[in-house]
């Protein structure tokens, strides 16, 4: 195959309910990241650099959304909006023109930065994640709570640092001394969530053994509904954690970018996947992944680090690992992925009710999609 | 102060990073792991957690001993982050000797995996970090995967230098290439010390479901010891 290839995704498990206006919006929202990132693949940009503009981009203003929308299919090769001639007829997107760019990390319809998951003491506790597979270099954040872009700081401590991963009051600190932009933690705190919390804490979602229903939880959804749970939270209060992007690059170099704003009513200081090496996050010079879900379960897994591994020792293709890493690997836990190899391939891969994504290849192809 | 534990059978896990009043950081990844739904508590979090759970806290005090701070200001001095503890030396050949010994002596860092007689395989890793460390950094010893992991197939226990660990997922490494590649453990063991860590950052113990024990390490030494039921006892610093 060849060429580049890029996956954006914006979480996994998605309220079935979640309104069409909400879903319609999610699209775009991802659609927006993944056109920024392809401009800066045909602009040869890095895998690593570009990685980190996708997570990133949503900090630098708010989208302006001009009047009106349209359906496309790609039937119509020039409304698509890589300029692409792609004539896949299994395609059916829907976007919005933009007046600018719009963000991942800053979109308060994903959980990542503005619209953080709050802690049981309504704080927020965002983290990040960034890996370069050409070099294996990496860098982590954790515990930030007044840091505007978490990915950004994490590409400082791969780059500018001895280390691979700070967190709380250091990485804060480090933040300051590399002049990276500071706002107030209210910044990221949005009304929303707020609510959520509350409900979350009503529903005692957060139990030892989550996998219990809550006790004397009554609702008027459908019974499959109140069974459905992630994180311990019942769906129709969750909302999908985390950012990420993967890409490789026309050099056939691999990077993968998470970040996310944690997990509703979860207890403070409690740390996930996506800042997680081999969790969250891993890319090599064979491929890149980022994933999200259930981050105890994803760690348990080492769920990046393991599709690389089934690549690399077992010599099966992106597609096999993907699959084994989320039907087999997860176990009982709830997750999703996006991975690209080096030789330009590009997938998604979930065992939740839906997961956030879009992807993109330099031949063309597009999709984006939530559902199975 | 950072540990990290982990149940090859179940796969439940447990790790802690930022204390610095806990007496005992690998009974409270004990408790994260046990009492918790979540995996990994750190700094104000997990100090708060060991305060509901009632565990041993001392004044951070108890941990600064004057051989860590004569330490520390070799480091500051030669302008560089050590990757454990050096003796520190004296008069004129401290430079010297500091630089011959950064990266190769082997204290901070304590860890033990075991196999026990059901067959049950389990790794536990803590530490005290790197000398001259920024605040806040975390290293590889509290992240699963790269300084501990078990499961069925082996249990890992990492040292060296935090980075390269991570990097590399050293532990969980020697796992996948016994799973995927169905090499031995010696065989993953070594492959992974003298290929995917760089030369002076990593030692580790292991072992494995059928009873190997192993300790490769691409250092100029490190403390390990080990024993097997059979009578097989080894207690070594070198080579």
């Amino acid at each position: 195959m060849g060429g580049w290839a890029i996956a954006v995704h914006g979480g996994a498990g998605i309220d079935p309910s979640l309104p069409l206006q909400r879903q319609e919006e999610a699209c775009q929202a991802l659609l927006s990241a993944l056109h920024l990132g392809i401009s800066a693949l045909r602009s040869a940009s890095s895998a690593v650099d570009v990685v980190e503009l996708v997570v990133l981009e949503s900090s630098k203003g708010r989208q302006k959304r001009s009047s009106g929308y349209w359906p496309c299919n790609c039937f119509r090769p020039n409304c698509c909006p890589c300029g692409s001639n792609s004539l896949d007829p299994c395609l059916w997107i829907l976007w919005i023109r933009f007046g600018s760019v719009r963000e991942l990390e800053l979109n308060p319809l994903f959980n990542s930065g503005c619209g953080s998951a709050l802690t049981a003491q309504g704080t927020v506790e965002m983290d990040a994640s960034i890996m370069d597979g050409s070099t294996r270099k990496c860098g982590a954040v954790s515990g930030l709570s007044t840091v505007k872009n978490p990915i950004s700081l994490a590409r400082l401590v791969m780059d500018k640092s001895p280390h691979a991963y700070l967190a709380f009051d250091g990485a804060e600190a480090f933040a300051r001394q590399h002049g990276a932009e500071i706002v107030d933690t209210s910044f990221f705190i949005i009304e929303e969530n707020v609510i959520r919390l509350k409900q979350a804490k009503e529903a005692k979602s957060i139990q030892f053994d989550y996998r219990l229903p809550s006790k004397g939880w009554d609702t008027c959804a459908s019974e499959a509904e109140q069974m459905v749970q992630m994180n311990g939270v019942p769906i129709s209060l969750y909302s999908p954690e985390t950012v990420g992007c993967v890409v490789v690059d026309a050099l056939g170099r691999c990077a993968a970018a998470t970040s996310t704003g944690g997990l509703i009513n979860k207890m403070c200081g409690r740390i996930g996947d996506s800042p997680l090496i081999g969790a969250g996050t891993y890319a090599c010079n064979i491929c890149a992944v980022s994933a999200t879900g259930e981050g105890e379960a994803i760690i348990r897994a080492t769920l990046a680090r393991d599709v690389a591994a089934l690549m690399e020792f077992k010599g099966i293709s992106l597609k096999e690992a993907v699959d084994c890493a989320i039907h087999e690997r997860l176990e009982d836990g709830k997750g999703g992925l996006i991975a690209v190899s080096n030789d330009g391939h590009v997938i998604c891969g979930f065992n939740t009710t839906g997961m956030f994504r879009a992807l993109a290849t330099e031949d063309g192809h597009m999709e984006v999609g939530l559902w199975d | 102060m950072e540990a990290c534990i982990m149940d090859g059978t179940t796969m439940k896990c447990g790790a802690v990073s930022g204390l610095s009043t806990v007496v005992n950081a690998i009974s409270l990844a004990r408790l994260v792991m046990e009492k918790t739904p979540h995996i990994y508590l750190a700094f104000d979090g997990a100090e708060a957690f060991a305060r509901e759970q009632g565990v041993e806290t001392v004044d951070p005090n108890h941990f600064v001993t004057p051989e860590n701070i004569e330490r520390l200001e070799q480091a500051k001095e030669a302008n560089r982050v050590q990757i454990d503890f050096t003796q520190p030396a004296k008069g004129d050949i401290r430079k010297e000797n500091a630089e011959a010994n950064g990266g190769d002596s082997q204290i901070g860092t304590v860890g033990c995996v075991a196999l026990d007689s059901h067959g049950n395989l389990a790794s536990a890793t803590s530490t005290g970090g790197l000398v001259n460390k920024m605040v806040g950094r975390i290293g590889d010893t509290p992240v699963i995967g790269a300084g501990t992991y078990a499961n069925s197939y082996c249990a890992v226990s990492a040292t060296g230098k935090g980075e390269a660990i991570i990097k590399a997922t050293v532990a969980r490494e020697v796992a996948a290439l016994m799973e995927y590649k169905g090499l031995s453990l010696k065989e993953a063991a070594a492959y992974v010390i003298e290929e995917k860590v760089a030369k002076g950052n990593a030692g580790l113990v292991a072992v494995s479901a059928n009873g190997e024990v192993t300790m490769p390490f691409n250092t100029t030494g490190m403390f390990r010891a080990c024993a097997t039921e059979d009578g097989h006892s080894e207690i070594s610093i070198w080579n």
